[in-house]
């Protein structure tokens, strides 16, 4: 496997779909190519980011419309 | 998000009327579910209106949440559910499978093919300007509000398919099955679409650690 086929299969790799032939080829590759394993670790980085990083903050009156939203519930439950 | 405090305390918050834990989800969710919610809608007021809506949702759906899912992975089938409502009410005609299988259907490189050595080469297909590094910890760098920002631009740049496939993968935590079945998109399909988003969303990162690093002064 080269570099080039690599970044075209991480998504599958991760996803663990990836044929066990092609798996053993993608390790392969990757313990003797620093370049893929820095793109693969900046790949689980990028998900990282994306599990825990909030997308922009929400609108003021977006937001108080939804605190009134839950005032309301919040009177309204037994 | 407040990852000291499991969902079940988060839960027991909510139910008890607790205001300053509900506006800590909204602000962790809320752009993310606007951005699954564009999948489905024509328009970025649309999608805004479904994610006020999905909250509503989750609000009356509160006292008999189950806990069967995550918190969030039923946060995020409640702004699906409404999404698709409204998509058909204002009769959007494109389901998300076509949508999904007409993108398949074209290829595009995770990586600029450019930055591969040629066939003429001595080791084609391997990297000539490979990933420059990202530091010693590059998600300390990630967590300034001025990035909070540029994450939601940068997942704007997006196609709104692939946008809400990632979104409900590395955002919502959901499952090959679940994205799949939630959608209405076959698993490869899927698979694209989520290898094109991560690989962009890479990209766009390394761009933003190359124009940052100069002001950090390390590397």
């Amino acid at each position: 496997m080269d570099c080039i086929e690599l970044v075209e299969v991480v998504t599958a790799y991760l996803d663990g779909v990836l044929p066990a032939a092609d798996r053993q080829r993608f390790d392969a590759h990757l313990r003797e190519c620093p370049y893929c394993e820095a793109y693969l670790e900046q790949i689980r980085v990028t998900l990282r980011a994306l599990g825990s990083i909030p997308l922009e903050s929400v609108g003021y009156a977006a937001l108080e419309r939804m605190q009134a939203a839950f005032r309301d519930w919040k009177a309204d439950k037994p | 998000m407040q990852s000291d405090v499991g969902e079940d305390v988060l839960i027991r918050r909510l139910r008890d009327g607790d205001e300053a834990t509900f506006t800590a989800l909204v602000q962790q969710y809320h752009g993310a579910m606007i951005r699954v919610a564009l999948g489905f809608v024509r328009d970025a007021a649309t999608s805004e209106e479904v994610a006020q809506e999905a909250w509503e949702g989750v609000l009356k759906g509160l006292p008999s949440f189950e806990h069967r899912s995550s918190l969030k992975s039923w946060i995020f089938s409640i702004v699906v559910h409404k999404a698709k409502t409204r998509a058909v009410r204002d009769a959007r005609s494109i389901p998300f499978s076509a949508l999904a299988a007409q993108e398949a259907s074209s290829t595009e490189p995770a990586v600029d093919p450019s930055r591969f050595l040629g066939d003429d080469a001595r080791w084609p297909g391997h990297w000539a300007q490979p990933p420059a590094g990202w530091g010693d910890d590059p998600e300390a760098r990630l967590l300034g509000s001025e990035f909070t920002g540029r994450l939601a631009r940068i997942l704007d740049t997006l196609s709104p398919a692939q946008r809400a496939v990632i979104v409900l993968r590395d955002v919502a935590g959901y499952e090959t099955a679940e994205t799949c079945n939630t959608l209405g998109v076959s698993e490869t399909n899927m698979r694209v679409l989520l290898h094109r988003a991560r690989s962009k969303v890479r990209n766009a990162l390394e761009r933003y650690f190359d124009e940052t690093k100069s002001t950090e002064g390390t590397r």
